[in-house]
């Protein structure tokens, strides 16, 4: 964890050169395996003139955040031999702060999935289980944290793409309120949903990573303001804010036949009463059940149709391989096909389908309003509540051959209402919880927009009383 | 009887420091490629950040064209793959745009036509292409740069009146400071929708589209044209053919491709600018940067003026004379002589010394000056001009002139008869002529000698009186 490392760090016990080493020694073995990384740096570099509480740490960021003279391909075929001119926010935050970049890590390609298993360079496995997946799209950010490789890594999340890994990852994953993080250099996948965010093995490095890297950006116009707190320092104070709901629609043990699921639902409902006993005020709320069934198809809707428009920039004209043909169209169209998967392909299809001038009203706009309808119930949820506590997931990481499954629709709203957080922006964070057969899964909090601090605080107590802090791939719950 | 009606599409580079949605310079280069950032070049990551500067100017423009303006500011992306559009998409304003339902009032051969604008709004512009034998090159530097596009009704029917609303429309954006809109750079430039019908017919005929028009001396040959060749086609009993045509050297035009269904643009709110609230407030101040436009100013002056049409034309032209009039005036300078001095002196000048107005040494609080002292009859109006070139000239101020050379008129009687003594003194014989033989012709020797001593400086009507009343003086005094 970063702040024992930074002890150490202090106390002269290790370089962050050899914290370097190690890491990169650590992420080159286990990369066969695991295939977290994209690329692995072999030089170290800090900036000497920083003084921060991440100087000298080592970390990791997810291959769609754009750094300058490092490759960075989206883990997509058409970005292969990318390497950005600019820094993004966060990195160049980073860097100032004296934090170690120690490789970039595999998506799923351009971030759109959920698996980590669609990356032009191969599936990412799971470091509890290597026959499962663990997630994405920040697969390899997760997968190279629930290593030890790294204590914290950088990835982004659009639907549920560093909650949902950090629930199959036995790790915290956390995406502050929109625009709390600049998105500037982060490849855009749905504009409208897309957070930058961090994975960490306690909830108090989530606070200090995110403290570095927050902030207002000139070059995004929906970063927003500082607020001028220290997450770090607020999760020393007294928390005042314990009242808490779960979605009784969401919760039902009685609603699923799934033995793992009912398990993970049975354990969630223990820790609802722990939570009580310490102080926690939690209640069951409800959400009109078409509410939630939309969820997913309105997640669908908008990240398709905006994702078509964002990544009609890969053409293979400014930068990326040219594609061949006798015209222009010819080149373009070449480059596309060649350079995408047919699941991207797939999406993008799906999304220009979705903005066409007859099917706008009937999809895409009908998918904004209802996106608006879930906002203000939740909204309307949170005059009462300061958190939502709900299982970031039915159960733990799939297996490979399984993931293709067919679930019951009552299990896609319990393993999709995470982009609940996407839709409004509101800062949300998973922890480890429980495992359910040897495989963790994790409990995820979502609050009100702008209370980062309320969030990561809720999480920190929570966080005592699951026990589950510092975890690396290996460690059995007792 | 066959009538054409014609819409335009006019596209206006705004000037800014810096480009739309990035901070890359918004200069016109001929080195390709060096106002260029991340943002124009549409790299993975980028983010738009809006121009201030830019949607001023936008919202400004609309507000001089009487437009309504939008509650807030949004950006729609337009979404199309060519190669000079990096970003695979166009940032520009379907949903509000920034200006709808206006107008402009143009005079076309000396009658007043309203122009409607259906709709201005504010895009950036693409990169450009040159394209050769079998390769292409891009150059970036145009692209994000600040446009705005200025759509108007149906509603003008000849080449005329075309020409006239662009030649009006630039001088609303040179009199706005939003644009110099030069259409030699491409600053201008604009698209023609021209199709003709019957006079009794009630729908419009098959459109042909020009796009990308620079000049207006072709936005004209373009047109009349296409009238032709349109009425002809028809009175032959042929059909107009709905289609994109260019003009070419020979002031024809020349089909470029039929028109395909149309391309759907696949609009969406732009997610990354969030809208920005406009209020009241923001408005009226904007209102107050908005001047007098040149039609208004050309009524003022002959309405309120009495201005020959003439003069009023040549005031209200130009935003910096108009303004270097007006200040003139402010002081209170006589309107007919301070027309006089502008329309003449201070034109000729700036075009003899081929400089801009701001370039001349003379302030119109210089010109007020000598305008003033011509009205008090301190100086004659030619006393006034030669002050004026001298003081060009010499870049001193003309008052000073005036103090240092002397050049008052010499108004005091006192000084005056102080004058005439002395040169009676000096020229006793011709004194004698008058008063021995009564010789009135005198009168004219004794003025010379008096304009001769005071440099011409001594007032001639007056000087005349108090010669006439010295010789009598001289005469009764000798008890003749």
């Amino acid at each position: 964890m970063i702040t024992e490392l930074r002890k150490e760090l202090d106390e002269a016990k290790v370089s962050s050169e050899e914290l370097f080493e190690e890491a990169v020694k650590k992420a080159k073995q286990e990369q066969d395996k695991y295939n977290s990384f994209v690329t692995i740096i072999d030089k170290y570099k800090i900036k000497r003139r920083a003084d921060s509480i991440l100087k000298g740490i080592p970390y990791a960021l997810k291959d769609n955040i754009s750094t300058s003279n490092i490759l960075t391909t989206a883990s997509s075929n058409i970005l292969k031999d990318y390497v950005p001119v600019y820094d993004a926010t966060v990195y160049r935050k980073l860097k100032n702060a004296g934090a170690v970049l120690v490789g970039k890590t595999t998506l799923d390609e351009l971030a759109m999935g959920g698996t980590g298993t669609t990356a032009a360079t191969g599936v990412v496995r799971n470091p509890w289980d290597s026959n499962r997946l663990i997630g994405g799209s920040s697969a390899g950010s997760a997968a190279a944290v629930a290593l030890g490789i790294v204590p914290f890594a950088i990835g982004s999340d659009t639907g549920d793409s560093i909650r949902k890994p950090a629930s199959f990852g036995g790790v915290v994953g956390f995406k502050p309120t929109y625009g709390r993080i600049s998105r500037y250099g982060l490849f855009a996948f749905a504009s409208s949903l897309d957070h930058v965010g961090v994975f960490t093995r306690s909830v108090e490095d989530a606070a200090i990573v995110t403290d570095v890297i927050k902030g207002p950006d000139g070059y995004d116009m929906t970063a927003l303001k500082d607020d001028g707190k220290s997450y770090k320092n607020e999760l020393n104070k007294p928390l005042t804010h314990k009242k808490l709901c779960y979605i009784k629609e969401i919760c039902d043990v009685n609603e699923y036949k799934d033995s793992e699921v009912i398990k993970t639902l049975t354990e969630f409902h223990k820790l609802i009463d722990e939570c009580k006993s310490k102080g926690f005020e939690v209640d069951g709320v409800s959400i009109d059940k078409k509410l939630l069934e939309a969820i997913y198809p309105t997640y669908m809707i908008i990240s398709c149709a905006e994702a078509t428009s964002n990544n009609a920039n890969l053409t293979g004209i400014q930068f990326g391989p040219r594609g061949e043909g006798n015209s222009i169209d010819e080149i373009m169209f070449s480059a596309r096909t060649k350079g995408f998967s047919e699941l991207i392909k797939r999406r993008f299809v799906l999304g220009s389908y979705i903005l066409q001038k007859e099917n706008q009203e009937k999809l895409f706009l009908n998918a904004c309003r209802v996106r608006r309808l879930i906002v203000d119930r939740v909204n309307e949820i949170f005059k009462d509540y300061d958190g939502i506590i709900l299982p970031a997931s039915g159960k733990g990481a799939p297996s490979f051959d399984k993931s293709s499954e067919q679930v019951s629709d009552q299990q896609v709203i319990l393993e999709n209402h995470m982009a609940i957080g996407n839709f409004g922006g509101f800062p949300s964070i998973t922890i480890p919880f429980t495992f359910v057969n040897e495989m963790p899964v994790g409990v995820n909090i979502t609050g009100r927009v702008m209370e980062d601090d309320i969030v990561l605080h809720i999480a920190k107590e929570i966080e005592d009383i699951t026990g589950l802090k510092g975890m690396k791939a290996g460690d059995r719950h007792v | 009887m066959y009538k054409a009606v014609i819409g335009l599409e006019v596209h206006c580079e705004l000037d800014t420091k810096s480009k739309n949605f990035s901070s890359s310079p918004n200069k016109f280069t001929e080195t390709p490629n060096i106002h260029v950032s991340t943002v124009d070049l549409g790299l993975p990551g980028i983010l738009p950040y809006p121009n201030k500067e830019a949607v001023r100017k936008a919202l400004k423009t609309a507000m001089a064209l009487h437009c309504e303006n939008p509650d807030e500011v949004i950006f729609d992306r337009k979404n199309y793959f060519y190669p000079d559009l990096p970003k695979g998409y166009q940032i520009t304003q379907v949903t509000k745009p920034m200006g709808k339902n206006g107008y402009l009032d143009i005079l076309v051969n000396g009658k007043k036509k309203r122009v409607l604008i259906h709709q201005l709004h504010l895009e950036e512009d693409t990169a450009s292409l040159d394209h050769f034998s079998n390769y292409s090159l891009i150059d970036y530097n145009r692209s994000g740069i600040p446009l705005i596009e200025i759509v108007t009704e149906p509603c003008l029917e000849s080449a005329d009146e075309a020409v006239t609303f662009l030649e009006d429309l630039r001088d609303v954006f040179l009199f706005l400071g939003v644009s110099e809109a030069r259409s030699n750079y491409g600053q201008m430039r604009c698209d023609v929708n021209i199709s003709v019908m019957k006079d009794t017919d009630k729908e419009f005929g098959t459109k042909v589209e020009m796009k990308n028009i620079n000049a207006f001396t072709n936005v004209r040959a373009a047109i009349e044209y296409e009238i032709k060749r349109q009425t002809e086609l028809l009175e032959k009993g042929g059909q107009v053919v709905q289609e994109t045509r260019r003009i070419a050297e020979d002031g024809k035009t020349y089909s470029m491709r039929e028109k395909v269904d149309a391309i759907d643009y696949k609009y969406f709110v732009e997610p990354n600018i969030p809208p920005v609230k406009l209020t009241k407030e923001f408005y009226d101040e904007l209102r107050k940067e908005i001047p007098e436009l040149k039609l208004e100013r050309y009524e003022k002056y002959i309405d309120k003026y009495h201005l020959s049409e003439y003069d009023a034309g040549v005031l209200s032209a130009k935003k910096d004379i108009s303004d270097y009039f007006e200040e003139v005036l402010s002081y209170g300078s006589d309107i007919e002589l301070t027309v006089n001095f502008v329309t003449s002196a201070i034109l000729s000048t700036i075009k003899k010394l081929d400089i801009e107005l701001k370039e001349l040494f003379i302030t119109p609080k210089m010109l007020s000056g000598i305008v003033d002292k011509v009205k008090n009859k301190e100086i004659s109006l030619d006393h006034g001009k030669k002050i004026l070139y001298q003081a060009i000239d010499k870049k001193i101020d003309p008052n000073e002139i005036i103090k240092k050379q002397n050049l008052h008129q010499i108004n005091d009687k006192e000084e005056l008869l102080k004058i005439i003594g002395e040169v009676m003194d000096e020229n006793v014989s011709q004194v004698r002529q008058y008063i021995d033989e009564g010789n009135t012709y005198v009168y004219n020797f004794f003025i010379g000698k008096v304009m001769a001593k005071t440099n011409r400086q001594a007032n001639p009507n007056m000087s005349l009186e108090i010669i006439k009343e010295e010789l009598e003086r001289r005469k009764q005094d000798e008890g003749k």
